[in-house]
């Protein structure tokens, strides 16, 4: 081989690649970069972001209870919760205040495993980018709140998966709840008493006791 | 880039009386005093060199490190120990898996934790597409050094996007993975994810035989490179050189095989030397290893097993990391990272914090041994021969 040969070698390489550019498709050694934003990729499913918090059906109805755990587990601790408390002082499963700070949160969804609750989980969008630190970064309950459907659209597997268990826990409980409510009509043969605790809504399940 | 002229006498007396002038000639001539960095584009991330330069030829040169300290070890001894796992991630930003397992590895081996067969085999998996994506982006970015501008490092990048990718799925971020927990993983691997694994397996050799078309025969990357910036072996070990930059000077010695962590015993691969220590060996060594990793990755994709991919004994953390609180004691876990031995030293006291925290980076000691190579080269050279030790930043400073 002559001295230079490697060189005008190298050079076929990139001649063939930038011929490709034009004819071939991506996967085959063409373009492979897209015009973003008029073009996007697909999203992953398990892409993660910034967290959020889902809800069902309406914004008041939010799966949180303020249990806290989450901005326990939070390793840069950028969760700040605090609990709801009604007219007599009583604490309510509910939180009053739920602000998670973007500029510190580091998208590790640690938050999302951790909730027991199935509460709180990492959201598909990126274009954030604001020239307000505390307004758009430092994001209140209001604009953390998406609803369950939402997260159906983004993440369908996750979602499904979490729902029919939802579901499940709920029929369960209802179950329980229908029997003991039949045992207890039995007991005191008081068929109204028991109609209304049928009636009862579902309310969340205790938190794992954890230490 | 500042320059100042000066003589320089101080710096010249501790730069081990190396004399570069001729010893013929009359005329006096003066040393220069550069700072490469820290906002230049050669340095790979926010570092300076004061060079010392006689002429082109560098007569001394000192690293200055500490621009990205962020506490790292201090602040994981202050949270949780599954906390500091999406800290890990962010020591070697370009090999996130790989640092996920290393810590992984550490608090496994302090609370003597068994990890599952599948996790074992994702985990290698993981790791080796990690060392890939390593491994041409350092490449390309040591042609970058050379003055080949963003062509080299375009064809890597194609190719670490497709890996990237893979990462996403998996773990939902293509840098920042925090994919590893203690005793398992994440979320399991779909037969859909390992499928394309394989298709960039499959590939890969094609894409490599391109890149050496492109690179390794090429007259101006062999001059440039070939006996530049030689590490003598004996130096290597002194200094405690690690990964491709000792298996470069000619040491047999990876800890995959050294110690056969995770299941890297039941795979096949060879460990490739270099014969000299020069910059090209650094690079072809490289090259060579992207292709075990090939092969372990192929052995490891029809090997990898069903299965849970959670140890039993670490589910009840899995939903609260910050309730794991190991025995006490001390353990130092380490991997062939693709930069070089990345190891995790800890100490707990039985409570859910480690008592210390360090990282055995590989960049920063890799780095120590920069002058040792530099000194007598042109100022050209000592930034390629920084490029071939490849550093990052982030692992440096921590
Ligand atoms: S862990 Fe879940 S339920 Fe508890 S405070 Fe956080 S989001 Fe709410
Ligand atoms: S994603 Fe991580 S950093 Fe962000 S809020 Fe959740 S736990 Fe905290």
């Amino acid at each position: 081989m002559f001295f230079g040969s490697g060189v005008i070698k190298g050079m076929l390489v990139t001649l063939k690649a930038f011929a490709a550019s034009y004819f071939r498709g991506p996967d085959k050694g063409g373009i492979f970069t897209v015009q973003y934003p008029e073009q996007r990729l697909a999203e992953k499913e398990n892409f993660r972001n910034f967290p959020f918090l889902v809800y069902d059906k309406t914004p008041d109805n939010l799966r949180c209870v303020a249990c806290d755990i989450c901005a326990k587990e939070c390793p840069p601790k950028c969760i700040t919760i605090v609990r709801e408390f009604d007219k007599d002082n009583k604490p309510l499963k509910r939180p009053a205040v739920f602000s998670i700070d973007h500029t510190v949160c580091m998208n590790c969804g640690i938050c999302e495993e951790a909730c027991p609750f199935d509460a709180i989980f990492m959201d598909h969008n990126f274009e954030i980018a604001s020239t307000d630190r505390q307004g758009d970064l430092l994001l209140q309950k209001e604009a953390l709140l998406k609803s369950n459907d939402y997260f159906n659209k983004i993440r369908p597997t996750d979602a499904s998966a979490i729902d029919a268990k939802r579901a499940e826990a709920e029929a369960k409980k209802k179950a329980a709840e229908q029997a003991a409510a039949a045992k207890a009509a039995a007991a005191a043969a008081a068929p109204k008493l028991a109609a209304a605790a049928a009636d009862k809504p579902a309310v969340p399940t205790e938190p794992p006791k954890t230490v | 880039m500042t320059t100042r002229t000066n003589s320089l006498k101080t710096t010249m007396q501790t730069s081990k009386n190396y004399e570069v002038r001729d010893p013929q000639s009359s005329i006096e001539t003066q040393t220069l005093a550069i700072n490469v960095g820290p906002q230049h584009p050669s340095t790979h991330g926010v570092f300076r060199m004061n060079v010392v330069l006689d002429g082109e030829v560098v007569t001394s040169l000192k690293p200055v490190m500490g621009y990205l300290h962020r506490n790292h070890e201090q602040i994981a001894e202050n949270m949780s120990y599954a906390a500091s796992m999406p800290y890990t991630d962010r020591l070697d930003y370009f090999n996130s898996m790989t640092n996920n397992f290393g810590w992984a590895l550490t608090v496994e081996k302090l609370a003597a934790i068994d990890v599952p067969e599948r996790v074992e085999y994702v985990r290698v998996i993981m790791a080796e597409l990690t060392r890939l994506v390593n491994h041409v982006s350092a490449i390309g970015f040591l042609l970058n050094d050379l003055g080949a501008f963003f062509t080299p490092v375009l064809y890597a990048f194609r190719e670490r996007e497709k890996i990237l990718d893979i990462f996403e799925e998996v773990s939902g971020s293509r840098m920042m993975c925090n994919y590893f927990r203690f005793g398992g993983l994440r979320r399991d691997v779909t037969p859909a994810v390992l499928e394309k694994i394989r298709g960039i397996v499959n590939k890969f050799p094609a894409f490599l035989d391109e890149f050496e078309t492109l690179l390794t025969k090429n007259e101006i990357l062999c001059m440039r490179c070939q006996n530049v910036g030689i590490l003598p072996r004996d130096l290597a070990v002194n200094a405690s050189i690690t990964g491709p930059l000792l298996r470069a000077s000619g040491v047999n010695y990876d800890i995959r095989k050294v110690d056969g962590y995770s299941v890297y015993n039941r795979f096949e691969f060879k460990v490739p030397l270099g014969p000299k220590g020069d910059v090209y060996d650094r690079y072809y060594v490289r090259i060579l290893e992207m292709r075990e990793s090939l092969k372990i990755l192929d052995q490891a994709l029809k090997g990898i097993p069903a299965g849970e991919i959670m140890a039993k004994k670490m589910l009840p953390f899995v939903k609260s990391p910050r309730n794991f609180k190991p025995p006490v004691g001390e353990a130092y876990g380490r991997v062939e990272g693709p930069k070089g031995e990345l190891g995790f030293y800890v100490v707990s006291d039985g409570t859910a914090q480690p008592w210390r925290y360090h990282v055995r980076a590989p960049s920063f000691i890799n780095l120590t041994i920069l002058e040792d190579m530099c000194r007598g080269q042109k100022l050209a050279d000592a930034i390629v021969i920084l490029g071939s030790i490849d550093i990052v930043l982030g692992e440096v400073d921590r």
